[in-house]
């Protein structure tokens, strides 16, 4: 059982608490973390106010003074979450299943849009060809959203593709799909960044006027296929979005 | 028919107090940077503590106002005229239609707030009248105030006091939060990367002072001072983090995330600001000197319960004064 898995449970400031079941990109308990978020979102906890999962952890953000005001007993209103939280955790699994999509995402490797390919390839001592082949076989797990508003992290790459990101991050154009270590995934706006990009999508990954906000969520099953930058541009009719402003993240 | 920007500052943007419940999907919840500030200037016109501002950075706006307005300006001080004539932060402001308001010059503080009374008529994007730059949504079309932009506002009304006057200043004002530490001192609470500092580096974090830097801006204010080490070299996966984080980055050096920070992050999270002074971190200039307090999460919550007791005080007695002033 996942449950067995030891788990560290830690404040996030003085008014959001982290379980976190370890340093790892584990798809088992990824995939416990996104159940537990599913239970936690349709059954919060009294006081929570929003709740988000990554890789490995859970983090949950509550209303400080609302709990303090309402509850006495305890020296602080983490030590009250925490209870709360642990409790939690025996909620019946096998109740609470996460719906399972496989979604399919064009994307052309074209040199135009690829700009860090033929380095990569130099890099690994691979074909050009073999890194689409590589990045194509592979289903992706989504682990999370994060970094950016839609940007899905993506794993685990074939190890032949494993690359470090770059130094300083560059500009680089929505849709690019990149990869940094054994993970991959596309961002969904311009923005400046680190991974390698290898190809170009021209699906949009974020849409503020869509229900679905997001193209992606946490537990996707992802599938990459290639296709030509004429096929690409057919499918790209919307125009691209303006180029951002700000510091750069780490992703 | 309202309120007319003539004259575009450097970054002014709607904000309220943040979008939440999509954090899970990226979106940051952003809102205003001094939230207590932002708070304060509604409840100063008896508006809901979450009603949408205007945010502003030095240079900011010039503003035409098309109607009588009842207004508040709250957080730095960017020397705000009316007409010409000065003005003061931190009470009701009744206005005079056809007035224009001016900020001058940067005397202290980084974010400052405008409210009207009644709040502007703005569409939320996911619940929330925050602008996100980077989404291009919420606040004003998802961008910052340009000449010409016209926000729109309800209220309107008339008062003998504005016949003779341009501008009319009630007789309360909003005093200061008192957050029980010097000018220059932030309460910090470990975070869960706290122990991969060397000995030495947690020293450093809490004897030296550090300097707010000039890149500073929404998403993080960044330190710049004795470079702390990492003894943990581990690679960490992304996880949460928010407005408050203090993130160890591989040079070195600590970024404070602010307002339009990152929902997850992967460096170390040595520590995190306390709510209770996220306001006071937020008004620091670049170049400012900041000192490192490590507090107890009880000291941390209670310091919090305080401030939201102090807005309460705040919310009441301006009700009250407002409705027997208009009665």
């Amino acid at each position: 059982m996942i449950q067995s898995y030891p788990y560290k449970i830690f404040p996030l400031g003085d008014s959001g608490i982290t379980i976190d079941f370890g340093n790892v990109i584990d798809e088992q308990i990824n995939q416990y973390i996104i159940s537990l978020f599913q239970y936690m979102s349709d059954h919060p906890l009294p006081y929570q106010k929003e709740i988000v999962s990554s890789f490995s952890s859970i983090t949950i953000y509550y209303h400080l003074y609302n709990l303090r005001k309402n509850v006495e007993t305890y020296s602080t209103a983490y030590e009250w979450m925490k209870e709360k939280l642990i409790s939690s955790l025996d909620f019946d699994l096998q109740n609470n299943r996460v719906e399972e999509r496989v979604i399919r995402i064009p994307v052309c490797y074209e040199k135009e849009f690829a700009t860090d390919i033929e380095l990569l390839a130099t890099e690994k001592k691979i074909s050009v060809a073999e890194i689409i082949q590589l990045h194509t076989s592979v289903n992706y797990r989504v682990y999370m959203l994060g970094f950016l508003h839609g940007f899905a992290y993506m794993g685990i790459t074939d190890e032949q593709l494993d690359y470090a990101r770059k130094k300083q991050p560059e500009s680089i154009k929505a849709g690019s799909v990149g990869i940094a270590g054994r993970q991959t995934g596309i961002y969904p706006i311009d923005s400046p960044g680190g991974w390698q990009i290898i190809g170009r999508t021209p699906i949009k990954m974020f849409d503020r006027e869509k229900e679905e906000i997001t193209f992606l969520k946490a537990g996707d099953t992802v599938q990459f296929y290639s296709i030509t930058s004429e096929e690409f541009y057919s499918l790209n009719k919307t125009p691209p979005l303006p180029r951002e402003r700000g510091l750069g993240g780490e992703a | 028919m309202s309120l007319k920007i003539l004259k575009a500052g450097i970054l002014d943007t709607i904000q309220d107090e943040g979008r939440f419940g999509y954090q899970h999907l990226g979106i940051n919840p952003g809102g205003a940077m001094d939230l207590l500030a932002m708070q304060t200037a509604n409840l100063l016109v008896a508006n809901e503590m979450n009603k949408p501002v205007i945010e502003f950075f030095y240079p900011a706006a010039e503003i035409f106002f098309e109607k009588n307005a009842l207004i508040a300006i709250t957080g730095a001080n960017f020397s705000p005229t009316l007409n010409g004539h000065r003005i003061k932060n931190g009470v009701p402001l009744m206005v005079k239609k056809k007035s224009v308001l001016a900020f001058s010059k940067k005397k202290n503080g980084q974010c400052c707030y405008l409210t009207v009374q009644g709040g502007f008529n703005l569409l939320p994007w996911l619940n929330s009248n925050s602008t996100n730059l980077k989404a291009m949504a919420g606040g004003y079309e998802g961008r910052k105030l340009m000449k010409g932009d016209i926000l729109e506002f309800d209220a309107d009304f008339k008062n003998e006091r504005l016949k003779k006057n341009d501008f009319y200043k009630l007789p309360w004002r909003s005093v200061c939060f008192n957050n029980e530490s010097a000018e220059d001192e932030i309460f910090v609470i470990p975070g869960n990367e706290w122990d991969y500092l060397t000995a030495q580096s947690k020293k450093n974090f809490t004897n030296k002072k550090f300097l707010t830097d000039v890149s500073s801006d929404r998403m993080g204010y960044r330190l710049k001072g004795e470079n702390l080490v990492s003894a943990n070299k581990e690679e960490l996966i992304s996880s949460a983090v928010n407005f408050g984080t203090i993130q160890l980055l591989p040079n070195g050096e600590l970024i404070v995330l602010m307002a339009d920070s990152q929902t997850t992050g992967g460096y170390p999270r040595v520590a995190h600001i306390i709510s209770a002074h996220l306001s006071k971190l937020s008004q620091k200039q670049p170049g400012s000197t900041i000192k490192f307090t490590i507090v107890n999460q009880q000291t941390a919550e209670n310091l919090f319960v305080k401030q939201q007791l102090h807005l309460q005080q705040l919310k009441n007695g301006c009700n009250f004064r407002l409705q027997q002033f208009f009665k």
